[in-house]
């Protein structure tokens, strides 16, 4: 099995060349990115804004990091469908603890033992958007 | 004995073994980073009080290193690119400077631990600071993974392109996975803990 | 162990490079070679087997004669653990906690998984080996480290870890015993598993044998693929847990430890406004989804030695298929009915409710399944047979005696009672465990090349299975009158618990006597390597790939004379027809 590493074609190379231009493009983005999400927590949105802001942004610079430098964007199937797999139940891993701490019976809650402290009058709820 | 489909694609799948063996272990560790992720949400918002994240944590010296590791994550596709060019040379340049951006990226994280400690803040101190250490600790290992991967491919494992030189470009294209991974938790890990 | 192939190397790689035969150290030890690390994990997995299930038999002697001294072994147990040889709490609870530990994460799933699925699969599916032997032979090997590291905890001050298997927070951030080191182990494990899983699917995905699609698979291929599934993506969290727990024993920070947490009337000086139910969320989230990790490499065996059996095929193939996929998503979604009595409020606890009835149908229909495959079959009544017959209404109440568990308000009173344990026991121990000595017996010759005795095997068979209903079924009993489990005296200072006390002795003896009767599969299992009759390669005359290879396949030589194409469906029994009453899945021609 002994190939030279010549292996790539002249056509392959060229398509390879097109993508290193790529990179750099995206490169450029992902700093650009950087800046932005920087900037934007000095404004000091109110909570709820400034996590949602910070999140999409975080989202578009790690869909630019997976989509391109770890060819994400026409990969086979099978991969895709583990990562849709693994999404779905990462989501679950958020978004179900996040409804029962939110969903306490009334005057329990985890964070304080009841010996001498006052449970909350209210159950807790997350800051996490139902 | 020779495994079928290590270096050459199986028709069906269109995937060699390594190619979707990183990426199987890319979705446990997406399980582990969201376990720890989905921890914080809830040490946060069942606190009592939490502090002022950006107060404590350097804002600058973070984002100085999140531009050292998207770096990293361009020279180190650029090192893979370089191979499938048949440029060798341009490999070795590429993915030394992906190791020693990972090692500045290291040096800058002890330099923030250390200002943490001076300032008497342990992981002890809060579920903040602990959670803190946590997170950008098992990441720090992770890059320390990373570092033992890259620095073996570009020393004594390089050794292989002269004898299987597909086999190599696919090895490194696996290390890369992997290493963009390592950029993409530090992505989201930013923002949460240093901006929020 | 080891046999030469005499049919010679065809198979296109085997002679690419003339290899030197590797030396004992590289071919035995660490080998790389899906059947030998096979054989590795099914030897250390029963050795943990028998002593998780030794250490239970030592807790049933305090609670059928609680405050007595323990005989033969109570003087060597240590003044720490026993004085006088009479069982300390503390002591009692480092037993059940390893008990657990041990039984599931050192001995079923390695043996179910790593064991079987090891050696197996690959056979199956026609493949020379897993797709990484390398980290292959590292997975067993951490095992084996973590394994070490869980029975070297039972040496730390203080003991193993006694706060359940299930480490609850906060007292096992606090506990002052070997808990630091249970981590350690499960680090080790978990890795090993993660390690494992990749395999798994990489090899079930990409090295199936031409002609070999998804639907001809064998269902003990497809349980396979979705229990490494499983555990790549729910271990993660139990690993972050452990994370988090160890940050808390070792570092000082307050994870699971809430605010104004007194201990021993002494207030616990951390910075506290953790969540203990932290804990619970990311283990249940992993031992969730394990227990489908326990029981479904054990329907896969009961399906294979089923088919093989009855002489027909597997009724509702497709269907069972399609049950175990949704099944293994389901198991995702249904954690928390183990945190029902945490405070849950109402709409979560019906949420949880919901997913967790839902998740009974799969089940139900891959019992019904196999349970309907019996029907008009020509069935053989083989030890291996025998324990997959009987796994099937074994399984059916552990599975049944769930229900209630489910349903949140029914859950009230039976929770953390001996309902419980009686409940997962059904489905572990005379369900999993059944299934995984019914395959030892149904694989151990294409393993040695021997056949095991058949008298021996139904000896073990009827006393085991009479035995281990003895121990369980009064459970039920104990856990409706409400008895609490985790009580080191059996509940005797209980006033509700007295009229059901006398069944703690009864079931003492059926564990006991369980123990005895593994003795003839012991002697059985030994004697059958030197004694046995001589096995061919296929003497259950199997439709599947793994009775296409040889009798006791060569080490490190790759499996297959040539490399097997397929052109059937997994059970061609009795085809209408055809002049024998099986056909390999590798035969082109009738």
């Amino acid at each position: 099995m002994a190939h030279t590493g010549a292996q790539a074609s002249a056509h392959g190379a060229h398509d390879i060349k097109a993508h290193v231009r790529t990179y750099f493009m995206i490169f450029g983005a992902l700093l650009v990115l950087t800046v932005v999400t920087v900037a934007v927590s000095y404004l000091h949105l109110p909570h709820t804004e400034a996590v949602i802001v910070a999140l999409i942004i975080a989202t578009l610079k790690a869909s630019l990091v997976a989509m391109f430098f770890m060819h994400l964007k026409g990969e086979r199937r099978m991969i895709y469908w583990a990562l849709y797999l693994t999404a779905a139940f990462f989501v679950l891993l958020f978004a179900l603890p996040l409804w029962t701490e939110g969903d306490h019976i009334v005057g329990t809650t985890p964070n304080r033992w009841s010996a001498g402290m006052e449970a909350p009058k209210t159950p807790e709820h997350s800051p996490a958007p139902h | 004995m020779d495994i079928p489909y290590t270096i050459e694609t199986r028709p069906d799948t269109g995937l060699t073994n390594p190619k979707l063996g990183i990426w199987l272990f890319l979705a446990s560790e997406v399980m582990l980073f969201g376990s720890l992720f989905s921890a914080y949400v809830l040490l946060r918002s069942g606190a009592e009080s939490w502090p002022v994240q950006s107060t404590i944590l350097n804002i600058p010296l973070a984002t100085l290193n999140t531009i050292i590791l998207i770096s990293s994550s361009v020279t180190m596709v650029l090192s893979w690119a370089a191979l499938k060019m048949n440029d060798f040379p341009g490999f070795r340049k590429y993915m030394g400077l992906t190791f020693l951006l990972a090692l500045g990226f290291l040096v800058v994280k002890g330099f923030e631990y250390n200002s943490k400690f001076e300032h008497g803040l342990f992981p002890s101190t809060n579920n903040f600071i602990g959670i803190y250490f946590v997170l950008t600790g098992l990441h720090g290992l992770h890059v320390i993974g990373g570092m033992i991967v890259n620095g073996y491919l570009w020393g004594p494992g390089a050794r292989m392109w002269k004898t299987e030189p597909e086999k190599f470009t696919n090895r490194v294209e696996v290390a890369g996975l992997y290493w963009h991974f390592v950029d993409l938790v530090w992505i989201f890990l930013f923002p949460i803990l240093y901006l929020l | 162990m080891e046999h030469v192939s005499t049919v010679g190397h065809k198979a296109p790689h085997a002679h690419a490079h003339a290899h030197a035969e590797p030396g004992f150290l590289w071919k035995y030890v660490f080998s790389v070679d899906h059947k030998v690390i096979g054989i590795q994990y099914t030897v250390t997995s029963l050795l943990f087997l028998f002593f998780g299930f030794s250490l239970m038999m030592v807790m049933r002697w305090q609670l059928a004669y609680p405050g007595q001294p323990i005989p033969l072994i109570g003087q060597w147990l240590g003044v720490a653990n026993a004085p006088g040889g009479i069982m300390l709490p503390e002591f009692y609870n480092q037993l059940g906690a390893m008990h657990g530990t041990i039984m599931v994460f050192l001995g079923v799933v390695p043996l179910a998984v790593g064991g079987f699925g090891n050696y197996v699969m690959p056979l199956q599916i026609g493949a020379p080996d897993m797709a990484f032997p390398r980290l292959n032979m590292a997975s067993y090997w951490l095992y084996f480290a973590g394994g070490v590291v869980m029975l070297a905890s039972f040496l730390a001050p203080g003991g193993a870890a006694n706060s359940g298997w299930t480490s609850y927070t906060p007292l096992s951030d606090i506990a002052t015993t070997g808990q630091t080191m249970w981590l350690g182990g499960m680090l080790c494990l978990i890795l090993s598993s993660l390690l494992g899983s990749v395999n798994f699917i990489t090899t079930i995905v990409q090295l199936r044998a031409p002609g070999l699609t998804w639907f001809r698979l064998p269902f003990f291929v497809w349980a396979q693929f979705i229990t490494a599934f499983l555990l790549l993506l729910a271990f993660p969290a139990l690993q972050a847990a452990a994370f988090l727990q160890a940050a808390d024993r070792l570092l000082g920070t307050s994870f699971f430890l809430p605010s104004g947490l007194v201990v021993s009337g002494q207030p616990l000086h951390v910075a506290g406004g953790g969540n203990p139910l932290l804990w619970q969320h990311l283990f249940w989230f992993l031992a969730h989804p394990e227990v489908y990790v326990l029981i479904l490499p054990a329907m896969g065996i009961v399906a294979e030695i089923l088919a093989n059996n009855t002489r027909k095929p597997l009724w509702g193939y497709k269907l069972m298929v399609g049950s175990a996929v949704f099944l293994g998503f389901m198991s995702f979604l249904v954690w928390a009915h183990h945190m029902f009595l945490t405070g849950m409020g109402t709409s979560i606890s019906a949420f949880f409710q919901t997913t967790t009835m839902i998740i009974s149908i799969p089940s139900v229909v891959i019992l019904s399944a196999l349970f309907l495959s019996l029907y008009g079959g020509s069935i053989r009544y083989n030890t291996p047979m025998l324990f997959a017959l009987a796994f099937l209404p074994m399984f059916g109440i552990g599975g049944l005696t769930g229900l209630p568990l489910g349903l949140a308000s029914a859950d009230i009173p039976l929770h953390d009672t001996y309902y419980v344990i009686g409940h997962f026991h059904y489905v572990v121990a005379p369900g999993t465990i059944f299934a995984l000595l019914g395959g030892i017996y149904y694989w151990y010759p294409k393993a040695t090349g021997r056949m095991m005795n058949e008298t021996l095997g139904k000896i073990h068979f009827i006393g085991s299975f009479i035995c281990i209903n003895l121990v369980f079924m009064p459970m039920f009993v104990q856990g409706l009158a409400g008895v609490n489990r985790r009580l080191y005296d059996g509940g005797m200072q209980y006033a509700h618990a007295k009229d059901v006390l006398y069944l703690n002795e009864w079931m003492s003896f059926g564990a006991w006597g369980l123990g005895f009767f593994q003795l003839f599969f012991i002697v059985n299992f030994f004697l059958s390597l030197k004694a046995g009759r001589r096995a061919e390669a296929n003497p259950w005359n199997a439709t599947t790939l793994d009775f296409a290879a040889t009798s006791s396949p060569p080490i490190a030589h790759g499996n297959f004379a040539t490399v097997p194409h397929v052109y059937r469906d997994p059970y061609e029994y009795s085809v209408p027809g055809a002049s024998v009453d099986f056909i390999p899945q590798n035969a082109e021609r009738a």
